[in-house]
């Protein structure tokens, strides 16, 4: 599958980058995978140029330590680039001095904290899409969304100023064939997602699909406030990254024409409830009274639910509770026993996960303050530093405040590194975050396959009540000599029925077992990208936390060698 | 000086009779913090060890046994007897903590009064008083004794008393006759110093209290990683593989360190705050040996002012070989004595500019261990850090590799 495959070429891309740009003659174990955005860039650059050809994918089975690495892309596209996972920027060679200035350059460039979640989002989404990253290396397709605008919809408002909405530009960036041009941009509204999200879902079923933002049921006044449309400008950017990460969706029609058709959407809207429920109504008599009408093979691929067929959704809500409080077993039930370990397994995941992000977010709050405390304690030592020497009488005072003023350095030093080592340490752990989010896609192909099981389950307990009928009704028939016209033509009917639903109960068949393929697939493909990120996501944790906490190591042994005079002095 | 210093250094342990012979030594150490008592009426007593070569002392080594009250008294007859000295402070008295008594609390405690003592025998003027002499080595029922005689008569003598009203009843005069000025000092220097005195309070207090601040922080991080390492390590038994080992063992590294942090936290706690409270507290010390000198000062003035009346008077009954001339001899010998005593005053002026130059040094050599074992406390908690992470490294290839 595509996850650590591509973890590691990557990885071997970003060593020979290393290679060539950082003289540092220390392990290649602890720095291996890892250097500063500068260098990455100018080695980019520099890579770009030297190499004019694709070298095949090396076997994913090397060890991407010792294998010399390929290139990482092709000189074909000429504004291409990647961009660095984020966790690269994260530094350095923890044992080289001479990188600090750099980092320091770099981290105070990129000015992160919490609430640019789009750098937390593309941290996420680019370790994914490095997951992901098909495998001749020079796929990519990067969205951006930006510059929302308030827009009016003159044709259904009767005052002006009504019925406004915004609309978001979303950029696309590709190289895909299946695009004609490398660059589209189109104005979407939310409602447009909306549309996309329910087309993925009825056309991906069993799939993980990324869930989209939420709908926001505040007044049109709030819909419109700067922040409101920021937040929901970054949730929109992070959802369409997710969308063209995942291997299977990225190549679904629907997306496409959402990011390239220009103008109104051409997806078909999902209509409200409330008219399918008002189609439906105006089936069920027929249903109800005329012959009974077979569900069409087409529909039966669809859930009953939200559908426009009521009769089915009664159905199939009988069905539903017959299992759960019927003695008799229905004729097929969820015997995949490794699918049900895996249900439990996600679910005690889902807790743990949840768990995690929390105390995370603790660890993170916990190092915030203590740099934000030395910072302060640093401050009020320059105060006094100052206070001594202007009103200095004796020398032992200009001593004192000589020291303090080191320690007040120190201190202030020491607090500048914590808030970027927090800085670093939110996008790390923000992964766990961002899987916790995702949950909710393995649910919805969950209950993708719960309720293509329902579908079968009905089908399969109607066409048993069909054939008693038609036994019942031979059996009634036959016991008139010459045959019973009227029953005989109901028994025809019958029959008409009961074909019309075997064709329906294969196709419902077919589906269950489609989806649970879907299932079975998605959950290895999720494990697996999980279990890559969450490495990832570790090792930049690690590395991080060494890195700091060796500087800040280093501006205190200079102030302990500074004080050690007073030591001796009293030994 | 050196002798003035090893003397204060030598807190805990004492050198041996045997090797200081020659020089005399004297060092005492407050140890064994016993908890005694019920309830409200609930102290603290300490082991006293007083090691010593000094004739005026009852042999090498005595112990006895004192609470925090004994040392109270010992630091107010000093402030009374000695003006003009810098009398070392003591820990708080909190009313509140001590009904919890924690062991961080005791230990602070003990610690600040183990200092307190030896700064007091190390102390050229103070070392070789009797109420040290009483405080080291009296029995318990003595020392009570002595203690309560203090209390009630010692803050409130007759003659204080006197002179009380007598204050009060000048200053009313004075008002009412338009001289509202209290009786000041007009020395630019001695002002230099008050106002120093006053604004490094201020400063001191400020830097104490982000020092107390950052104790909490290690703490909070402390308590922070713990969780966190519980968290991780369930994380990993749900994902299991080599991810499951790699969570487990980020887990392990995060409590390790959890352990770390407490660990600093306390010795922050000990070696920085205290001595930055200490200071604080010596220096509110000086505030009271400012106010104290204040207060002698007028005193000088108006027994000045009293004797210039009196000699006026018995100049008068002199010309007038009055019946009373006896009564006013007596009075004004009375008074020159008055003013012998008060001399003090400039004996308080001398030996506070010594303590002044005293005081900077001690503070200097203070604050630059304190700033030491500061700055050596944080470099090796960072360090612990980077090992513990970094030896989880390899760990972590090895899993990515599999």
């Amino acid at each position: 599958m595509m996850g650590s495959d591509n973890n590691q070429s990557f990885q071997d891309e970003k060593e020979e980058m290393e290679s060539l740009t950082l003289d540092d003659p220390l392990t290649a174990t602890a720095n291996s995978n890892y250097m500063s955005f500068a260098d990455y860039r100018s080695a980019a650059s520099s890579l770009s140029s030297a190499h004019h050809h694709n070298h095949p994918f090396s076997p994913a089975d090397s060890d991407p330590l010792l294998s010399p690495p390929p290139p990482p892309y092709s000189a074909t596209e000429s504004g291409s680039y990647i961009e660095p996972p984020a966790y690269a920027d994260v530094v350095f060679s923890p044992f080289d001095e001479s990188s600090v200035n750099e980092i320091n350059g770099v981290d105070r460039n990129h000015s992160l904290n919490r609430s640019s979640s789009s750098d937390s989002s593309q941290s996420f989404s680019i370790s994914r899409s490095l997951s992901t990253a098909s495998n001749s290396s020079s796929d990519f397709m990067k969205i951006t969304v930006s510059n929302p605008q308030k827009e009016q919809d003159t044709a259904t408002s009767l005052v002006p100023g009504s019925n406004t909405y915004v609309t978001y530009l979303i950029t696309t960036r590709t190289n895909l064939p299946d695009f004609d041009r490398p660059e589209y941009s189109v104005r979407r509204r939310f409602r447009d997602v909306v549309t996309l999200s329910d087309r993925l879902a009825e056309s991906y079923r069993g799939f993980c699909i990324p869930p989209r933002p939420d709908k926001n049921v505040v007044e049109s006044q709030v819909m419109q406030k700067q922040e409101f449309v920021e937040q929901r400008r970054v949730e929109l950017e992070k959802y369409l990254r997710r969308l063209v990460a995942h291997p299977v969706i990225k190549k679904s029609d629907e997306l496409k024409v959402f990011l390239s058709v220009q103008g109104k959407l051409p997806l078909a809207t999902s209509t409200d409830v409330a008219s399918r429920m008002l189609d439906g109504a105006v089936n069920l008599p027929k249903q109800l009274f005329g012959e009974s009408v077979a569900v069409a093979p087409s529909e039966v691929v669809q859930p009953a639910k939200g559908g426009r067929d009521l009769l089915r959704i009664f159905k199939e809500l009988k069905q539903s509770v017959a299992n759960d409080w019927g003695g008799v077993k229905p004729a097929v039930v969820e015997e995949d026993k490794e699918f049900l370990e895996n249900k439990e397994r996600i679910q005690d995941l889902e807790q743990q996960l949840s768990n995690a992000s929390q105390q995370a977010e603790g660890l993170v709050k916990a190092q915030q303050d203590m740099g934000e405390t030395m910072g302060e304690l640093g401050l009020a030592f320059i105060k006094l530093t100052k206070f001594e020497n202007e009103e200095a009488v004796f020398n032992s005072q200009r001593v004192r405040a000589a020291d303090m003023k080191n320690v007040a350095t120190a201190a202030v030093k020491a607090s500048r590194f914590y808030r970027e080592l927090n800085a670093q340490t939110v996008k790390h752990l923000d992964t766990l975050h961002e899987y916790l989010g995702l949950m909710l896609s393995v649910h919805g192909a969950f209950s993708d396959r719960s309720s293509a099981l329902l579908t079968v389950q009905t089908l399969l307990s109607e066409l048993s009540s069909l054939h008693s009928r038609a036994e019942k009704l031979e059996a009634a028939s036959s016991k008139i000599f010459g045959g019973d016209k009227s029953r005989i033509r109901k028994i025809d009917e019958l029959k008409e029925t009961i074909r019309a639903t075997e064709d329906a109960k294969s196709v419902a068949i077919r589906e269950y077992e489609r989806i649970k393929e879907n299932n079975r697939s998605e959950l290895e493909r999720l494990d697996k990208e999980r279990h890559a990120d969450f490495l990832n996501m570790l090792k930049g944790f690690v590395l991080n936390q060494v890195g700091y906490a060796e500087k800040i190591a280093n501006v205190w042994a200079k102030v302990t060698e500074e004080t050690s005079v007073y030591v001796k002095e009293s030994s | 000086m050196e002798q003035q210093q090893q003397l204060q250094r030598s807190s805990s342990g004492s050198p041996s009779p045997r090797s200081q012979s020659s020089q005399p030594y004297l060092s005492v150490s407050v140890t064994e913090p016993v908890k005694l008592g019920n309830g409200v009426q609930a102290y603290i007593s300490y082991r006293v060890i007083t090691k010593t070569n000094l004739p005026e002392y009852q042999g090498h080594e005595k112990i006895v046994i004192r609470r925090y009250s004994d040392f109270v008294w010992l630091r107010d007859r000093l402030f009374h007897k000695f003006k003009g000295v810098f009398i070392p402070p003591l820990p708080e008295k909190s009313a509140v903590e001590k009904f919890r008594f924690s062991a961080e609390f005791i230990e602070t405690r003990r610690q600040g009064l183990d200092i307190f003592v030896n700064r007091i025998a190390s102390h050229q003027e103070l070392q070789s008083t009797e109420d040290l002499r009483n405080f080291l080595q009296a029995d318990e029922e003595t020392m009570e004794r002595l203690r309560s005689q203090e209390t009630g008569i010692f803050k409130t003598k007759p003659a204080d008393l006197m002179q009380f009203f007598k204050d009060a009843q000048s200053k009313v005069s004075d008002i009412v006759l338009g001289k509202e000025k209290p009786v000041e000092e007009s020395n630019l220097e001695y002002e230099k110093l008050k106002h120093y005195i006053f604004e490094l309070e201020n400063h001191l207090a400020e830097v104490q209290n982000h020092a107390y601040r950052l104790v909490k922080r290690h703490r909070e991080l402390g308590q922070s990683l713990s969780d966190f390492s519980k968290a991780v390590k369930l994380l990993g038994a749900c994902e299991g593989d080599a991810l499951g080992k790699a969570f487990s063992e980020l887990g392990t590294k995060s409590e390790a360190l959890s352990v770390k942090l407490q660990k600093e936290a306390h010795l922050l706690l000990m070696n920085f705050e205290e001595p930055l409270k200490d200071y604080v507290r010596a220096v509110q010390s000086i505030k009271a040996t400012i106010a104290e000198r204040a207060n002698v000062f007028r005193h000088q003035c108006e027994l000045a002012e009293t004797m210039k009346l009196k000699e006026i008077n018995l100049d008068k009954l002199m010309l007038t070989r009055s019946y009373k001339m006896g009564e006013a001899e007596h009075e004004y010998k009375e008074a020159m004595e008055n003013e012998e005593a008060t001399r003090g005053f400039e004996t308080i002026v001398r030996l506070m500019n010594e303590e002044i130059v005293r005081f900077q040094e001690q503070k200097t050599l203070d604050m630059g261990i304190a700033f030491h074992e500061f700055a050596k406390g944080q470099a090796r908690l960072a360090n612990s850090i980077a090992d513990a992470w970094r030896s989880l490294l390899p760990k972590l290839e090895a899993c990515s590799t599999q």
